[in-house]
């Protein structure tokens, strides 16, 4: 799949793969052997029909693929672009003990992106469903809500999204960035879950404006709660509220939400910096970094505790990054930052680790070492070391049972919580994790909401 | 209403169904328009309307100002924060800086309300910044008000009534503070060697105001907080007022070159 060139795309924000030609995704759907286990449907969280998409292509009639794909997968054109279908189907696929699996991921894409350019009215693919009269309120807009609020309005649910920001997408939208997951795929998958007859209620904070119980008693059936695990987490070190520290959500809400690498146009500024550390090894900070160089800045590094191959992150990200010019600080850790007299970020004393033994995540421990520690020079800190659930729900809900987590106690096979009528999914259930386990939940507690309403 | 403050009342039946004394909305005034967090100061849950007051210091606050009845705002998201913790005290003296006054209204009536006596301090810079003045008095059992220059009631600073009251004969059980960060980290210190609970309204700067970002992030107690979900209420003695200074000057040159853009755009309107 051709990619903008590394010194180039490092300076804009638009899409880094540029995806198949009809030429390419013919001949990669061609290496599939059609093989009759269907494996790679064992590694999709939403079970779509891969062979059956694969095999449309092949055919050259993309309508039925796009049929195909979106029985089981309201948001192709995401998935596609997000999912890490190296440890999913990509990883089951028959091919894959041979050979390179077949790029499972990218012809996903191909077919959303085909559908978004020849089939402009996207009509409602099926006929319409018989209205069940059931009302189901779902909280939050992300991937598992999405996928939750489509599939029950497939089944003739009445549906109402509640999403506390001014646009519906969750992380879609707030969190990966342009360059990754184009906001107008995001809007498009989003219009088509309301062209299903999806009601979508903007700046409505549930557990503010209005509450759980108050939603059961307003003529919801149901609730399904997946409003992600929003709150960030910190170093917890001296002078980590100096200016130029940003959590991961804030520099990124900042740039892809509020558009602030468009400031003064639009209005909402962040600081760029000539020298920036992102603290943190996954996905969200390859993000940042990657935001932090296309905004401008001179030198960005990756700081992180552990070496190369405990880094959470997608490899694909990783190497995206280092092409990109991102410097990587491995089994480095900051021991506090330190400030100039105006309350600003000047520098951050890091120190060198080691690795002991594996922890309790299966990966080797990162062990300090001592009389190591050093200045470095930064005026921008972005700190991406993951999320917490954001307790405005939990403690504004009457009888939801939560972990030591605070994440919202969940049988992980239903969605079902501690309180009748309400089933959550996603981050809130499990903790931080991936855009398509999201939509495995919300799938999954669709399917139970439904049972249930049909009981 | 006064030079460069105005009062919008916003129909937004939702958030006036839940809005409590001392919590806040985020708006953003359109498709570019910046998330800013306002307080709310009245609210009507027949008619389904919430009150705020705002003086024009950033682009959104100017642009605002503008809007004239029957305009929209796109976003007007709330009731965010914890609702300011209202019980039989005893005697509560509200302190209000400059526009908070709008603010601390509500408060003064909860308060009153709950079986308090109120004694409020109001202060601006001179006389024309005066306003409320006779809703405040309403909703207190006394009401002191001072400007800077003398131009209107007693010269001088809040603080000094403030203090008088503490060394006076009545026990004063609790003091509110809303107002410029400035005023409020002084009425602290003022209250301070009395051991006088002293409350007050932290107003940094705030993206979501649900908890997603940590912009707001104060130090209370040597603790992080985040104003927008743990406040924006509390304990003026154990704030550290210098980080909140700095944090609220993150982006005065940012702010500077956006309202000088805009300024050039539209013209100089006078």
């Amino acid at each position: 799949m051709l990619k903008q060139v590394p010194n180039l795309r490092a300076r804009n924000f638009n899409e880094v793969a540029l995806g198949y030609t009809a030429e390419q995704a013919q001949s990669e759907a061609s290496r599939c052997i059609q093989c009759p286990k269907h494996s790679c449907i064992d590694g999709c969280p939403v079970e779509i029909d891969i062979p059956g998409f694969i095999k449309a292509i092949r055919d050259d009639d993309m309508p039925e693929a796009v049929r195909i794909l979106k029985d089981k997968n309201s948001l192709p054109g995401i998935c596609g672009r997000v999912c890490p279908q190296e440890t999913q189907c990509e990883a089951t696929c028959a091919l894959a003990k041979r050979e390179a699996p077949i790029a499972i991921g990218r012809l996903e894409r191909y077919v959303a992106d085909w559908e978004r350019a020849n089939m402009k009215s996207v009509s409602s693919p099926m006929v319409q469903p018989a209205p069940t009269g059931k009302r189901v309120a779902v909280v939050g807009s992300g991937p598992a809500s999405l996928t939750a609020a489509a599939d029950l309005a497939k089944l003739g649910h009445s549906v109402t999204i509640f999403e506390a920001l001014h646009v519906a997408g969750g992380v879609l939208m707030y969190g990966i960035p342009e360059f990754r997951l184009p906001k107008d795929i995001v809007q498009g998958e989003v219009s088509y879950v309301a062209s299903l007859g999806v009601e979508l209620e903007l700046d409505s904070v549930v557990g503010k404006t209005v509450t759980v119980d108050e939603l059961l008693s307003n003529a919801y059936q149901a609730v399904f709660l997946a409003p992600g695990a929003g709150a960030p987490m910190f170093l917890n070190i001296p002078g980590e509220n100096l200016n130029g520290i940003y959590s991961a959500n804030e520099f990124l809400t900042r740039v892809n939400l509020m558009k602030a690498y468009m400031f003064p146009e639009y209005d909402t500024p962040v600081k760029v910096g000539k020298r920036v550390a992102v603290i943190g090894g996954g996905n969200v900070a390859m993000d940042s970094a990657r935001c932090a160089l296309r905004l401008g800045a001179d030198e960005v590094y990756i700081i992180y505790r552990r070496s190369e191959v405990e880094m959470p992150a997608r490899r694909e990200e990783v190497e995206n990054a280092r092409e990109e010019g991102i410097q990587f600080k491995l089994l480095t850790n900051p021991k506090s930052c330190i400030g100039d007299e105006s309350g600003r970020v000047r520098a951050l004393e890091l120190y060198e680790m080691e690795l002991g033994e594996p922890d309790d995540s299966g990966r080797r421990r990162p062990i300090p070492k001592p009389g190591t520690e050093y200045i470095f020079e930064v005026d921008v800190v972005i700190v991406a070391l993951g999320t917490r659930p954001n307790p405005i729900i939990p403690s504004t809900t009457k009888d939801l049972e939560t972990t030591r987590w605070g994440t919202i106690l969940t049988d992980e096979a239903t969605g079902k919580t501690s309180k009748p009528g309400v089933w959550c999914g996603g981050d809130m259930a499990t903790g931080a994790a991936t855009v398509i386990s999201a939509m495995g939940a919300g799938k999954r507690a669709a399917t139970n909401i439904d049972e249930y309403l049909r009981g | 209403m006064v030079p460069d403050i105005h009062l919008f009342k916003v129909a937004a039946p939702n958030v006036a169904k839940k809005a409590q004394a001392g919590q806040f909305v985020v708006i953003r005034i359109d498709e570019r328009g910046e998330r800013i967090p306002l307080t709310i100061a009245d609210w009507d849950r027949e008619e389904g309307s919430i009150t705020v007051v705002f003086m024009e210091v950033g682009t959104t606050t100017h642009r605002l100002a503008l809007l004239e009845a029957g305009d929209f705002i796109a976003d007007f998201i709330g009731p965010l924060g914890l609702p300011t913790h209202i019980e039989k005290f005893g005697t509560v003296v509200c302190v209000a800086g400059g526009f908070a006054v709008a603010t601390i209204m509500p408060i003064a009536r909860a308060m009153r309300i709950g079986g308090n006596r109120v004694i409020s301090i109001m202060g601006a810079r001179d006389k024309s910044l005066i306003f409320w003045e006779s809703e405040l008095r309403s909703v207190s059992d006394q009401l002191i008000v001072t400007t800077d220059d003398g131009s209107y009631a007693r010269k001088g600073l809040v603080t000094e009534p403030l203090k008088e009251l503490l060394e006076g004969d009545e026990k004063i059980d609790r003091v509110i503070a809303i107002g410029p960060s400035i005023m409020m980290k002084f009425c602290a210190k003022t209250t301070q060697p009395f051991g006088v609970k002293t409350i007050v309204s932290l107003n940094p700067i705030m993206v979501d105001g649900t908890g997603m970002c940590g912009c707001c992030r104060v130090s209370v107690g040597g603790v992080t907080k985040f104003a927008c979900v743990d406040g924006p209420d509390f304990d003026g003695h154990q704030v550290d007022w210098d980080l909140l200074f700095a944090r609220q000057r993150i982006y005065l040159d940012e702010e500077k070159r956006s309202l000088e853009q805009w300024q050039s755009q539209c013209g100089n309107r006078s």
